[in-house]
Formats: structure tokens, C-alpha cells, sequence
């Protein structure tokens, strides 16, 4: 079924009885071709892109509750192409692009607003970094702008700048970052590759790997052995717990973030903000919520809520940076799991397991890869080899010493 | 949540510094003939259990003793708190 | 016209009358009325507008559970957008206004949405509007979030203060209701530290609003009577306005106080207070919402809640209508109505879902249907009639709607707890783990009657502080009359055609949810995600079981299979600045001043933030008027002659034991064992990764003492790293370790005539000549007679140099004693500016090369690791990806036309490559210009750099626009023999 104005009012006239279900309510076979382990985003977007792109449809998502209830299901909707390293940026910069064609390619409105994200800086230490990462963007094809303090004025013209502890004194901006729908990105995906032919069953927890001499032929579920010639695994926030089924142990710690709305407010703010002296950023959804977040809770947990200290520190940056947000009222506080990789960045690779191929550690940057991520993974599960943009992601990178490490934190999960 | 600290009973969690898995202080021999997958292995693997979990606090605002604490990572519940120097001392390996 | 609707009885003050107006208009109150009770009073039924269709909203509950009754608060920069009017407390002169319409309250411009609605059904945005591609940000989504949102902020900073406080007890007891006083008198006689908070202004929760009797007193003056028993007791805190509005891990419960929102100023006290409360156990009294029943045109102002409704006539004398109809499911609902005929309002009818006999007395004069349903409702802009399944008609401008009452179990689920359900209450009750020490009383637990909720609250009391090791006191329980609770389970009108609301503040109806169904978003979450059910600012209070009991008959499951949602904090919303308490403006984070300040400070310094730190930046003379010109003058004078700089913000680190030199060997990647007494060496620190962490130096002042350096960024972070190294890696060393940061005032001396201005202030009987006290000498002296002080000759501008370091009490004299007797030099003082031209003229690295993602080799230090010790990081710092052929080095870099301006963050490409991600080489980390080259000059890391010195490559910055030819240089752009330092 192709959605569209037109049908919209077809429907309205005529009762809404032609709605389809927008996925089908599969059993498991007793094979397929690819086994995806989780129904997030990334495996939904995997799914996909493994029908469309790479033609092969004889697939199950697996997914322990219901789809979208992971991380895509509960983060800050933001998406950019802001990242400093060689081996990140042309990844997040093919992620940016596919978004910027979402809508179109799978039919369906995730709401992708590129209305902007600026990151400010408050000293010069700050800008020259941030001159050294819009360049590099730029290098690699994104767009960037950096902005002085009126610049920064202009756009937020309510963020403090008379009496701040650390002044503004600039900001990158990426015009083409913005929020999306998230729900709706695991929707549209789901949708576009259940009408491909692709089997999504939800409450179907697996529980086993079947691993012999070294290859893995399929899982064991909640509902039964499912063989598969190959299984990929996709389940940031417990990548940990499910790749110990295969007996291996991740370069990742799971983690808390926990994000915020407010009560529904007319538009006061345009695009995304992130403050640049503590941790607190921000945006507006459609409906009129503030949207923000900051920093993890910086314990290893799989609880998926945080405590107040972190809520605390989240609204301080908060008045710190926009004192006239102190009248708005927090609506809803909730926590994501999150694989905190040991430097920061992802891994979509094969493993030692022959036909076993592990997609995780996006720590809290996962929302924006969903489409380059599920792309990349697509492409290695299809042709076994990494994508062009994504062969960093290995890993045995800390083996070899080829970190990616956009902060410089280290080997420190909770810092990055 | 509230750590209770050996010698200063309960203080809040926002008082430490968290590090990560305890078995961060069992550094590998340099010398070892594999010292890089050690190393390798002590520096960036880790266990992340769903459960039970061994790890490193630093009483920052305090008095600068490292606590291993074991906490439940499913629900927060903290059942025991140890100075971190006394058991690397108990695990030496004798020499 | 005043008060039209204002009857006898109720518990405000009629001797105070308050005025305050909505929407301009000027009305009159009382003293204990809420905005909602006065609007009532005064007749007003209509107060807002949905969120989609701006359907016209009424006053709908009495409670913090209200969707509809949403007012912009005060004016001005105090403005306070979707307040709900039936828990904002009447004051004098409080101004109100309706919100989300365009042109007025009444004639909505945005009610056209409604006629359109069948176009606007669930999720209908996620099938349209995707052609054209690009009128998403340039027209859809402009209108849609014009359209959207509620109120509006002022875009003017908060001009209130809000506090934070910190609060101890055994027993927290939430809510103040029978279950509340009940359980607070049972703790608060055992003896033990009690709080009882209630969200309401007058706390009694709903004994204030029933007739029921406690003790053969009324409700009301019961409870008046077992509050003034606890607050004479000095265990018992009692805190009205104030919320309990999170349950956190290990007992912690975050509050709200409302301190001075029902005043008309907040006159410099805070507005609110967030109290972070330690509990040893949490007696949770929160008490139960009441919920509707849906059927057609259920949303219209008049449609009330069945106790909201009494409550508004008891505790107001407020009549929400004087023609009133009661739609209930159970037997609660009936009170409603034998409440109100006893005030002598006129009780139309009554219609109960269930078959059956009544089960009170008929209120005289009303209509009982049995078995009987609503399918519809009319009025324009507010209730005017019911029309019945069978066809009839009948009048009201009030219909009280009961569909039972659900258990407030938020604060029960705000960890792992998930409600079970109670078939004979028709209810969720607190099911599965709860939160640490937390147990639950009354209502919330399921206990519906008074009865029933008085005893639980006193057991509950009493057998909390019996685990706490109290004894409870031997006084029983109140006790009221039996009253009969029956329900049968009832959530919609099927056979209503027109469109039934579920979420009366998101515009969610019963058909929403059934289209949800049909399109397979069937989980709960799915269905409040697809339709934005329970999203609005009530959270879905009264609007999540009904649409979950819908869900549930279209998937033919029970209620408890369907699932209930996951309930997050807060309870109701909290403001942003009150979670941010006084950490806002200069006081976001606290201020660090050197010793010096005050001295810099007279001298006009400009001063910059660095971390915590505040430093001088540059002292402006009189005449300069652009930064360059005070910097190029503070170097050139400092190279010509003296300057003195203040450095006291880099850490420091007292290092003391038998092992205090083999710990540094293995802190530091180079070799520290054999320095000797009276030196200082440079020092490389590393991560275990083998990254560059800091670098520094230490000086060893004893065998067993040396005194350690760090960069002012790293200090917190290397002393935390060194602690764990001492404690967790080498635990067996002797070993200790102190911060002394903040004990030591240090300034660096520097320039051709440092050893001369020094020696007019050390003291005569300390030898600091070059033969004495070499470059890297160290040592204990005094000065200005006996002051006790720490010399170091080290050098990071590349001159001549001393870093003098006395007890902070003696910094700010200490540098009016430099400067004065530097005056026959032409001393200057120069700030972080100057000493960061010095060092980039230098090549010394600092936070832009030690940024944590480059090596020693990258800076240019690979042969400092030692490979001859363990020490951390050397051991992965040997990994291949470390140590690439092609790796990058630092080096020097200046414009090979000298009249152009290098800039931090350049990258590098080769002569003849196009600049591309590809070709990057690497990126310039300082810049500064030199005013002893005269030229612009930079330092940055480019591939194999240090063989490539003489070679010219394009420097290009896409960013800022254009790029230019730069040649790679040695980093040491001054003195690269090191004649200087020696000096």
C-alpha cells in the first residue's frame, strides 16, 4: 500500500477501513537466509536495505519485545554529520545522506528536519577544535559553518550571553542536521521490509547461539530453534549479554543515558543547541516538547532509568545556557541502555565465528547511523566484505592500536 | 544511590567517581611473553555482566580511598563496599 | 456579576476575598480557592483548547491529574505556560489567560481543524506530506509547529530564584490524605523522624472533599485535628505544596515545594525548593485518580469527574453546574449525586452502566437508568444536553462521570515495579519489586473505602517503624462508617457513533485507538507512541487505563495481558529551574581565583576562563587598544628583559615515601629513578593505551620527596589516576600522595634579567647564581626575610627562568614585591596570552597537541618512552597503529607568504592534491604570531613531518574560506640551541 495525500483523504472519506497492517504477524520458519537479532532501528534498517539494495528477502528480525523499543525507540531524535576522524566522517556522512532521501525511498514520513545543529565554544581552545572538525567535514563533503558570537546571536537570540560563567563565544553549525520522528524511522523501515518479503516477530527473545566447530547456524528463541546461514546480531544496549551466548566477551560497557521533555511549548527554539561548557543540549520537537539530554549516569547498568544527580547536571547546563527555559516544566525523564565502546565508536564486523557478524557499540550516537548503519551492515552480510565507508569499524582495531577516538578520552567507556 | 563507605557509612554516589570492572587492578606482568594481548585484554574487555558486578569508585570529594563495590546492575542493589588497596593486597600473587 | 455558582459551606476563608482576573477579565475568589474552584464559582466552564482539533476545554478534575484546564500564569518574564488551574492556589491580583487559540477563547480560529478532523486521525502525518521533498521545512512542518504546542513561553530569563535542600528521615510519608495521617500518626508516636508531604495547599487529601465522617467528627476536622497532633511533635516534619515527584535508587525521594507560587511576588525568597529526601522507608499515600468513561462527545466543557464534581461543591462551594447528571460504573459515582442533592442542586439523572437496583438512595426528582448508556452530548462551547442509548434527551450543563478509580502507583513503578491488576476494583495495584524501602497505604494500594484506607495507614505506620526497631504506640486506628465500593468494569459507549475522547488533552478517541489495532500497533507502546495517547502534560492520568481497556477488547485479550505503560518520573511536571537550583549565571560552577587576582585585577587585567580557573589573559596598558598590541609588548619585553606570570592554576603534587621515586618511574613513561636531590626533570605521562595523558615536571626536593607539576586541565584528573595507581596497582609501595594546588602560590619568572630581579628578593643567604642553581636546579630557600619558599629553574617560555612558589597566603604580596623591585628592569606581568606565544615560539606542546588522541611519537618524544622499566602505557604504546611509518609528527609551520595569518584548525594537503578527506595530511594546533619573527607562526601535526621540514604544502581551510601555501619548520622557532635557558 503506497501512502500519500491523496490516499489520507480517500481514507477520511470512506472511514479508515482500508488500513493495512503495517507489518504482518509472522510465525518463524524453521530457516532463513539471515537472521537479524534485534528489531531496533539498526536491524529494521539492515533488514531493509538487505531486501532493496542487496536483494536478499528470505530474512527474519528477531526481536525480544516489541519493535523500536530499543534505543531508537528512546533517544533525542538528533541527526548530524559533525564528527572529526577520517574513519568517522564519511560513515556519518553517508548516514546524513540516505536520511536526507528516507522519506521518499521507503514511503513513509519520518519527519527528518534538517532545521540545523550548532555546538558552541567558550574559549579559543574550543573554536580551534571545532575549526579543525568543520574542516574536516568539509573535506569529507558535509556542510559546516563557524559561527562568532553574534552569529550565534542572531539564531538564539535567548541563550545567555551577558551574564554567563562561560561566555559564548561561537559555535559550529551543520545547517543540514535536525531531528527526525524516531518511532517512525523503525516503522518505515519495518514496513518497507515486511511488504519486501522480510518475517518480523516481535516477542521472540533468543536464548542460545548454535555454534559448531566454529560456525553458527542459528539461534535458539522463545518460540523454537530458527537455522539461519547467517545470524547478525544488532542489539546495542545488550550487545554484551547477547554476544556471551557466543562466548565472547566486547570492548564495551553498558551504560545510562537518560533524556528529558518538557511540556508542549509554542516554537521558541528553531534547531538543535549544545552547550559547550557542561552537558545539556536541546531541541524542539514538532509537537512542541524540549527535547534534551546531557551526559550518561557513568555507571555500568542495564536499568533503563538514571538517577538525579545526572538529572540535575542536565538542567543546570540547561538555565546555564538559556535561563528563560526555567519557567518550562520537565514532562518526562527516561534512561536508555547504551553500549559504551571503549573508544567511543561502533563496530560492524564479522566476528571469529564464522557466519556469526556483530553490529554494537554505538554508545549514545546511534540514532543518527541508522540508515548508513543498517546499510553498512547490509552490505558486509551481503558481500562479506566492510563497506567502503565502514572498514573501520573492526574489532580488533584496539589489537592494533587503531582507536577511534573522537574526544581523546581513552580507553574509559563512561567519558566518551 | 548511597555507598556505604567502610570508614565514612553512607555517603551518595555523587560524592565518587566511577572507573569501571574491579578487575582493573590486576595490571598484567610487562614482562609477560604475551604482554600486548594481555594487556590488550585487561585494558578494553570486559565481562558487563547483567547482575553482580565488581567496580572501581573513587571517593573524589571524600577521602580520596578507591572503593570496589559489588552492585546488582539490574536493580542498583549495592551488597558489599571494600577498600579497593586492601583487596589488591589480599590478590598479590605471592611472590 | 460575582460568584453566581458560589454556594454555602467549603473550606475558604469568604472573609477574604480575592480578585484576580482570566483572560482579562476581573473576577472574584476567596482565600482557599484554587483558580479552577473561583473560575467555576464565577461560572466560567470553558477555559482552554485541545491540542489538534482545539476543541473547547473545560475544568475537568480537582486534582494534579487534570488534561484540560491549562492557563498561562502571570506576565511578563514570570509567565508560566500550561499551569493547571485546579491546583494553582487564588491569590490576589494572580492573572490568568486561556491558551492555544488564535483570536479568542471562544471563536477559535484553529477550530477548523475539528471540522477536518477525520482527516487528522492517528499518525495520519506519517502518510503525507513527503511530496514535495523539500516543502517538509519549508512549509509542512512550519504550519504543523505553529499549529502545535500549548503555551508559550516569555523567551525572557527566569527572574526567580529556586533553591536545593537535603533532607533525613526514617519515615517519608507521601500524601496527606486519610491513608497519609493515619500512617504519619502511627510513625510520628512510635518516635520516629517523620515527613509527610502533600502536594495540596490544605493537606487532608480527600477528607476535604467527602462527607464521610472519622471518629464521629467530619472529615475535615479530623484531619485538622491529627495534624495539629503531629506538628506538635518534634519528630514529625509536615510540608504542604510540596510533591513527591520521583522514587530514586537506595530510598532517595526527589520533592518539589511550591514556596511562593500561590503569593503574588516571590520578593527575593526562593520560588520552589527541590528537596532531595534520604529515606529509611517510604510509606507511599498517594491515593487514587478517578477515571471516565468514554462515549460520544465525552470531551465538552461540563463533562466533569464524578468527584471533582462533589469535590468543588464540598470543599469550594463552587457549583460546576446547577442541572447536573451523574454517568457512573460504580457505586462511588452515586455520592456525587446524593452529595450534591443534599446542597439542593438540582440532580437530573442518574445512569449507571450496571443492571440492577441503585445502589444508595435516589436523589429526589432525578432520572435513574439502570443498565443505561450515554451515546452522545451537545452544547457548542459547553455541555447542554445527554442524549441516552434509547433516544432521550435530557438538559444538564454538568455531567459527573465515574469510571472508577485507579491506584496513584507511579512512584511504585519508578524502578522495576510493575502494577498487577484487581479484577474486583477494576484496578492496577502496586505489583513487583518496589522501590528500596517503600510500601504502600491506603487508596494507592487498593484500599477504596475510608474504612478500610484509615486502618491500612495506621497498620502500615505501625508495622514501618516496628522494622525500624520502634515501638508503636497502642492508639487504634479511626474509624468511619462502612460505604459500599461496587464497580463493574465499563470504559466505552459502543454504541456511540460520534467521536469518544480518551486523552482529552492530545485529542486521542476511541476510534485512534481502534485504527491503531487495525494497523498492527497493537503494543502498548506502539499505541501510545502512534497516537501520542498519555503524552500530554497529565501524563495520561485518566486517560491510559480506559484507551488500554479499548485496546484490549479489540485484541480480544484481558486488560493485564494488554500491559500497562511504564510510568516515569516526575509525577507531575517539574520546573527546569528548579532541577537546576542556584547553578545558573556566574554561579553555574564554581569560581577558582589565583592568589594574584586581586593584584591583577587593580592592574585592569583582562581575565579569561580556564577549566574552574579564572586567569589573566593580558594586561592592557594605557594606549593599547586591541589585545595584540598588550600581548606583542608583553613578550617582547619579557624576551628583552623580566616578566612575571602567574601559575599557580597548574596542579600540584606532593609525592612523599620510601618509593615516592619508583612510583614516578612507573607513572611516568621516561626514566625518574636517579634524579637527583635538587633537580627537576620533564616528565611524559601516559594512558595505559599509550596516549599522551599530561606532561610536567617534578622536582625532588629530598630522597623521599619530590613535588610534581601537571597542566591546569589535567590536575583533577592525574592526581585521581596517580591515587589509583598507588592504591589498586602498587598498593605495597610507601608511598603518598597530596594535592597542593591550592597551598602554593607560584609565578614564573622570566626573561634575560630573571636571575637579577630574583636575587633582590631571595634572601642573602641563598646562593642562586647559574653555578649555584643551574637550569633544572631546584630547592628549598626563603625570601623577603623568611618567607619559606620553593625555587625551580625551568623554563616553558624558553628563557632564562624561575618558577617561585610560596604558601598562598604570601602570593599576593609576593607578586607586588616582584613587580616593584622589577621596576628597574621594566618588569611586566604578562597573562596566558603572552606565555602562549612564548611557548608555541618555543615548541612547546600544550593542550591543543596534548589533546588525548596523540602519542609521544606524535609530539615528537617517542625515544622518552623508556622501554628499559614498566610503566603505565609503554607496553600499548608499542602497538602498530601507534607507531605507523607514515605517522604524524609535530613540527613548526609558517606562511611562506609572511604577511598571511595561520589559524588553528588548517588541515594539510600536499602540493598538486586536491583537497579532500582522502588527502588530508593533518591539522595545525596553535597558532600565534611572533613578534620576535614578525610573522605568523603555528604549530601542527602533518604525516612524517619531521622529515619533512623545507617542504611546502597547502594549508587549506574550507571552513573560514580559502587556504594558502605554509612551510613545514622546526617547532622551535626560537633559541633552538637552548642558549637561553642555561643562561
Amino acid at each position: 500500500m503506497k501512502y500519500s495525500g491523496f490516499k489520507v483523504i480517500k481514507e477520511a472519506l470512506t472511514g479508515h477501513k482500508g488500513w493495512k497492517p503495517v507489518w504482518r504477524t509472522p510465525k518463524p520458519k524453521n530457516e532463513y537466509d539471515v537472521i537479524i537479532v534485534g528489531g531496533g532501528g539498526h536491524g529494521l534498517a539492515t533488514a531493509y536495505y538487505l531486501a532493496k539494495e542487496f536483494g536478499i528477502t528470505n530474512i527474519a528480525v528477531l526481536e525480544k519485545g516489541w519493535i523500536g523499543s530499543g534505543n531508537v525507540g528512546r533517544n533525542t531524535t538528533i541527526v548530524r554529520s559533525n564528527y572529526l576522524l577520517p574513519g568517522n566522517e564519511p560513515f556519518y556522512e553517508f548516514s546524513m545522506k540516505l536520511w536526507e532521501n528516507l522519506e521518499q525511498d521507503f514511503n513513509y514520513n519520518a519527519m527528518v528536519s534538517q532545521r540545523g545543529i550548532l555546538n558552541l565554544f567558550h574559549n579559543d581552545a574550543g573554536r580551534d577544535a571545532y575549526a579543525r572538525r568543520g574542516n574536516s567535514m568539509m573535506l569529507a563533503g558535509a556542510d559546516a559553518v563557524l559561527l562568532d558570537q553574534e552569529g550565534v546571536r542572531k539564531m538564539y537570540p535567548c541563550l545567555d550571553f551577558e551574564n554567563a560563567r562561560f561566555p559564548i563565544k561561537g559555535g559550529l553549525l551543520q545547517p543540514r542536521g535536525g531531528t527526525v520522528r524516531h518511532d517512525a524511522v523503525a516503522w518505515g523501515y519495518a514496513r518497507g521490509a515486511d511488504s519486501r518479503g522480510v518475517d518480523i516477530i516481535q516477542n521472540c527473545e533468543v536464548t542460545g547461539m548454535n555454534i559448531e566447530n566454529g560456525i553458527c547456524t542459528g539461534v535458539e528463541t522463545s518460540q523454537g530453534t530458527i537455522k539461519a546461514k547467517k545470524v547478525a546480531v544488532c542489539v546495542a544496549g545488550s550487545s554484551s549479554r547477547v554476544m556471551s551466548m557466543a562466548g565472547m566477551r566486547l570492548p564495551i560497557e553498558s551504560h545510562v543515558l537518560q533524556a528529558f521533555v518538557s511540556e508542549g511549548l509554542k516554537p521558541i527554539l528553531p534547531g538543535v543547541v549544545t552547550f559547550g561548557a557542561g552537558h545539556f543540549y536541546v531541541s524542539q520537537s514538532d509537537k512542541g516538547g524540549l527535547v534534551f539530554g546531557g551526559d550518561i549516569d557513568g555507571y555500568n547498568t542495564y536499568a533503563q532509568r538514571g538517577n538525579l544527580p545526572v538529572v540535575e547536571d542536565v538542567c543546570e547546563g540547561g538555565m546555564a545556557l538559556m535561563p528563560m527555559i526555567g519557567r518550562a516544566r520537565l514532562l518526562r525523564m527516561w534512561g536508555g541502555v547504551m553500549d559504551m565502546s571503549m573508544d567511543g565508536s561502533p563496530f560492524i564486523d564479522k566476528t571469529h565465528i564464522n557466519g556469526l557478524y556483530f553490529n554494537g557499540g554505538w554508545c549514545y550516537g546511534g540514532f543518527k547511523a541508522t540508515p548508513a548503519s543498517g546499510w553498512c551492515y547490509a552490505h558486509l552480510l551481503a558481500k562479506d566484505e566492510p563497506h567502503p565507508v565502514a572498514t573501520e569499524y573492526r574489532l580488533d582495531r584496539f589489537r592494533r592500536g587503531a582507536m577511534l577516538d573522537e574526544k581523546g578520552v581513552g580507553a574509559q567507556p563512561n567519558l566518551h | 544511590m548511597i555507598i556505604n563507605h567502610p570508614l565514612l557509612g553512607p555517603r551518595d554516589a555523587a560524592e565518587f567517581v566511577y572507573k569501571g570492572d574491579a578487575s582493573l587492578i590486576n595490571r598484567p606482568n610487562w614482562q609477560a611473553d604475551d604482554a600486548a594481548e594481555l594487556f590488550h585484554e585487561y585494558l578494553y574487555l570486559r565481562d558487563n555482566p547483567a547482575g553482580q558486578h565488581r567496580e572501581l569508585w573513587y571517593h573524589e570529594q571524600g577521602d580520596r580511598s578507591w572503593l570496589i563495590v559489588t552492585r546488582n546492575t539490574l536493580t542498583h542493589e549495592i551488597s558489599n563496599v571494600e577498600f579497593a588497596r586492601d583487596v589488591a593486597l589480599a590478590e598479590r600473587p605471592k611472590k | 456579576m460575582s460568584q453566581i455558582n458560589r454556594i454555602e459551606g467549603g473550606l475558604i476563608n469568604r472573609s477574604k476575598k480575592l480578585s484576580f482576573t482570566f483572560n482579562g477579565q476581573s473576577l472574584e475568589g476567596y482565600e482557599g480557592d484554587t483558580l479552577a474552584s473561583a473560575l467555576l464559582a464565577n461560572g466560567h466552564r470553558m477555559v482552554g483548547r485541545s491540542f489538534k482539533y482545539h476543541r473547547p476545554r473545560g475544568i475537568f478534575s480537582a486534582g494534579s491529574e487534570e488534561p484540560n484546564a491549562l492557563v498561562q500564569l502571570r506576565t511578563g518574564a514570570y509567565q508560566e505556560p500550561n499551569t493547571r488551574a485546579t491546583v494553582t492556589e487564588l491569590f490576589h491580583g494572580l492573572e490568568a489567560t486561556s491558551q492555544n487559540h488564535r483570536g479568542s477563547l471562544k471563536y477559535d480560529f484553529m477550530a477548523v481543524n475539528d471540522l477536518f478532523s477525520s482527516f487528522l486521525s492517528a499518525g495520519f502525518y506519517y502518510k503525507t506530506f513527503m511530496w514535495p521533498k523539500a516543502f517538509w521545512e519549508k512549509f509542512y512542518e512550519p504550519v504543523i509547529r505553529a499549529a502545535a504546542g500549548l503555551g508559550r513561553l516569555s523567551g525572557q530569563d527566569d527572574p526567580d530564584i529556586y533553591d536545593k535542600g537535603f533532607l533525613h528521615c526514617d519515615v517519608l510519608v507521601v500524601g496527606a490524605g486519610a491513608a497519609g495521617l493515619s500512617a504519619a500518626l502511627s510513625a510520628g508516636r512510635a518516635g520516629a523522624r517523620v515527613i509527610l508531604m502533600d502536594e495540596d495547599f490544605c493537606m487532608g487529601g480527600r477528607l476535604n472533599v467527602e462527607t464521610l465522617s472519622v471518629n464521629d467528627q467530619s472529615g475535615s476536622e479530623w484531619a485538622t485535628q491529627a495534624l495539629a497532633e503531629l506538628s506538635a511533635m518534634d519528630n514529625v516534619r509536615l510540608m504542604t505544596r510540596t510533591t513527591a515527584y520521583g522514587a530514586y535508587d537506595h530510598g532517595i525521594v526527589g520533592a518539589l515545594e511550591r514556596v511562593t507560587d500561590h503569593l503574588i511576588s516571590s520578593e527575593n525568597k526562593p520560588r520552589q525548593i527541590l528537596w532531595r529526601v534520604y529515606t529509611k522507608r517510604t510509606i507511599l499515600c498517594a491515593g487514587a485518580t478517578e477515571r471516565p468513561i468514554a462515549f460520544g462527545n465525552n470531551d465538552r466543557p461540563g463533562v466533569m469527574l464524578a468527584g471533582a464534581v462533589r469535590a468543588y461543591v464540598n470543599r469550594w462551594g463552587a457549583l460546576p453546574g446547577k442541572r447536573v447528571a451523574v454517568f457512573t460504573n460504580n457505586d462511588d459515582g452515586w455520592r456525587t449525586a446524593t452529595d450534591l442533592a443534599a446542597k439542593g442542586v438540582e440532580i437530573t439523572a442518574v445512569i449507571d452502566s450496571r443492571d440492577g437496583q441503585p445502589p444508595v438512595d435516589v436523589p429526589k426528582g432525578a432520572a435513574i437508568v439502570m443498565g443505561g448508556r450515554i451515546v452522545d452530548t451537545k452544547g457548542r462551547h459547553g455541555i447542554r444536553s445527554i442524549t441516552l442509548s434509547n433516544g432521550q434527551q435530557i438538559p444538564v450543563d454538568c455531567l459527573a462521570v465515574s469510571g472508577g478509580w485507579s491506584p496513584n502507583v507511579q512512584l511504585t513503578c519508578h524502578q522495576r515495579g510493575r502494577p498487577t491488576w484487581r479484577d474486583d476494583i477494576a484496578a492496577f495495584v502496586p505489583g513487583g519489586e518496589l522501590p528500596q524501602g517503600m510500601s504502600v497505604a491506603g487508596a494507592a494500594s487498593g484500599n477504596l473505602s475510608l474504612s478500610s484506607v484509615l486502618l491500612n495507614g495506621h497498620d502500615i505506620g505501625n508495622s514501618v517503624v516496628s522494622d525500624l526497631g520502634f515501638t508503636p504506640s497502642k492508639v487504634k486506628a479511626s474509624s468511619s462508617e462502612e460505604e459500599t465500593t461496587g464497580i463493574s468494569a465499563f470504559w466505552h459507549v459502543r454504541e456511540s457513533k460520534a467521536r469518544a475522547w480518551l486523552d482529552l488533552q492530545n485529542d486521542v478517541t476511541v476510534k485512534d485507538v481502534k485504527l491503531s489495532h487495525q494497523e498492527g500497533f497493537r503494543s502498548v507502546e506502539h499505541l501510545k507512541r502512534y497516537t501520542t495517547l498519555g503524552m500530554a502534560t497529565d501524563q495520561g492520568k485518566t486517560a491510559n487505563i480506559p484507551a488500554l481497556a479499548v485496546m484490549a477488547e479489540c485484541t480480544g485479550k484481558s486488560l493485564p495481558e494488554t500491559g500497562t505503560t511504564i510510568f516515569r518520573p516526575p509525577y507531575t511536571p517539574v520546573a527546569i529551574g528548579a532541577l537546576a537550583g542556584r547553578a545558573r549565571g556566574k554561579d553555574f560552577r564554581p569560581s577558582r581565583l589565583s592568589p594574584s587576582h586581586s593584584w591583577a585585577k587593580e592592574q585592569g587585567a583582562i581575565f579569561v576562563e580556564a577549566g574552574m580557573w579564572y586567569r589573566a589573559q593580558w594586561f592592557p596598558r594605557s594606549g593599547e587598544t586591541h589585545w595584540r598590541q598588550s600581548v606583542d609588548r608583553e613578550v617582547t619585553q619579557t624576551r628583552a628583559s623580566v616578566g612575571v606570570c602567574d601559575v599557580t592554576t597548574l596542579g600540584k603534587i606532593d609525592v612523599q615515601g620510601r618509593d615516592a621515586a619508583q612510583f614516578l618511574n612507573k607513572v611516568y613513561a621516561n626514566a625518574f629513578a636517579k634524579l637527583p636531590v635538587g633537580k627537576v626533570r620533564y616528565g611524559i605521562m601516559l594512558r595505559e593505551d599509550g596516549i599522551m595523558m599530561d606532561d610536567g615536571t617534578s622536582a625532588r626536593f629530598a630522597e623521599n620527596h619530590f613535588v610534581m607539576t601537571t597542566t591546569t586541565a589535567n590536575a583533577v584528573s592525574v592526581f585521581r589516576h596517580m591515587e589509583f595507581c598507588r592504591q589498586c596497582l602498587w598498593p605495597e609501595m610507601d608511598v603518598h600522595l597530596i594535592s597542593s594546588t591550592e597551598q602554593y602560590a607560584q609565578f614564573a619568572v622570566a626573561g634575560p634579567n630573571a636571575r637579577k630581579l630574583l636575587q633582590k628578593v631571595v634572601d642573602s643567604d641563598h646562593d642562586i647564581s647559574n653555578e649555584a642553581f643551574p637550569f633544572m636546579g631546584c630547592g628549598e630557600i626563603t625570601v623577603c626575610g623568611g618567607v619559606p619558599t620553593r625555587l625551580f629553574r625551568i623554563s616553558f617560555s624558553g628563557e632564562l627562568a624561575y618558577e617561585i612558589a610560596v604558601p598562598t597566603r604570601y602570593g599576593d604580596s609576593l607578586v607586588r614585591t616582584l613587580i616593584a623591585a622589577g621596576e628597574e628592569f621594566d618588569v611586566t606581568p604578562y597573562g596566558t596570552e603572552a606565555l602562549g606565544v612564548m611557548r608555541i615560539e618555543k615548541g612547546h606542546a600544550a593542550g591543543n597537541e596534548l589533546n588525548g588522541q596523540t602519542t609521544a611519537r606524535d609530539l615528537g618524544m617517542g625515544r622518552m618512552v623508556s622501554k628499559k622499566k614498566d610503566s603505565i602505557g609503554n607496553t600499548l604504546s608499542e602497538r602498530e597503529g601507534l607507531n605507523l611509518e607514515n605517522g604524524l609528527s609535530l613540527v613548526g609551520f609558517r606562511p611562506v607568504n609572511r604577511s598571511e595569518e595561520l589559524k588553528a584548525g588548517f588541515h594539510f594537503i600536499s602540493k598538486g592534491n586536491t583537497a579532500n578527506m582522502a588527502n588530508d595530511e593533518g591539522w595545525m594546533s596553535s597558532v600565534a604570531f611572533s613578534p620576535n619573527l614578525g610573522h605568523s607562526i603555528g604549530l601542527g601535526f602533518i604525516k612524517r613531518g619531521s622529515e619533512r621540514l623545507g617542504e611546502i604544502v597547502i594549508a587549506t581551510d574550507p571552513l573560514r574560506g580559502g587556504e594558502m601555501d605554509v612551510e613545514i619548520v622546526s617547532a622551535h622557532f626560537i633559541d633552538p640551541e637552548g642558549e637561553r635557558l642555561r643562561a
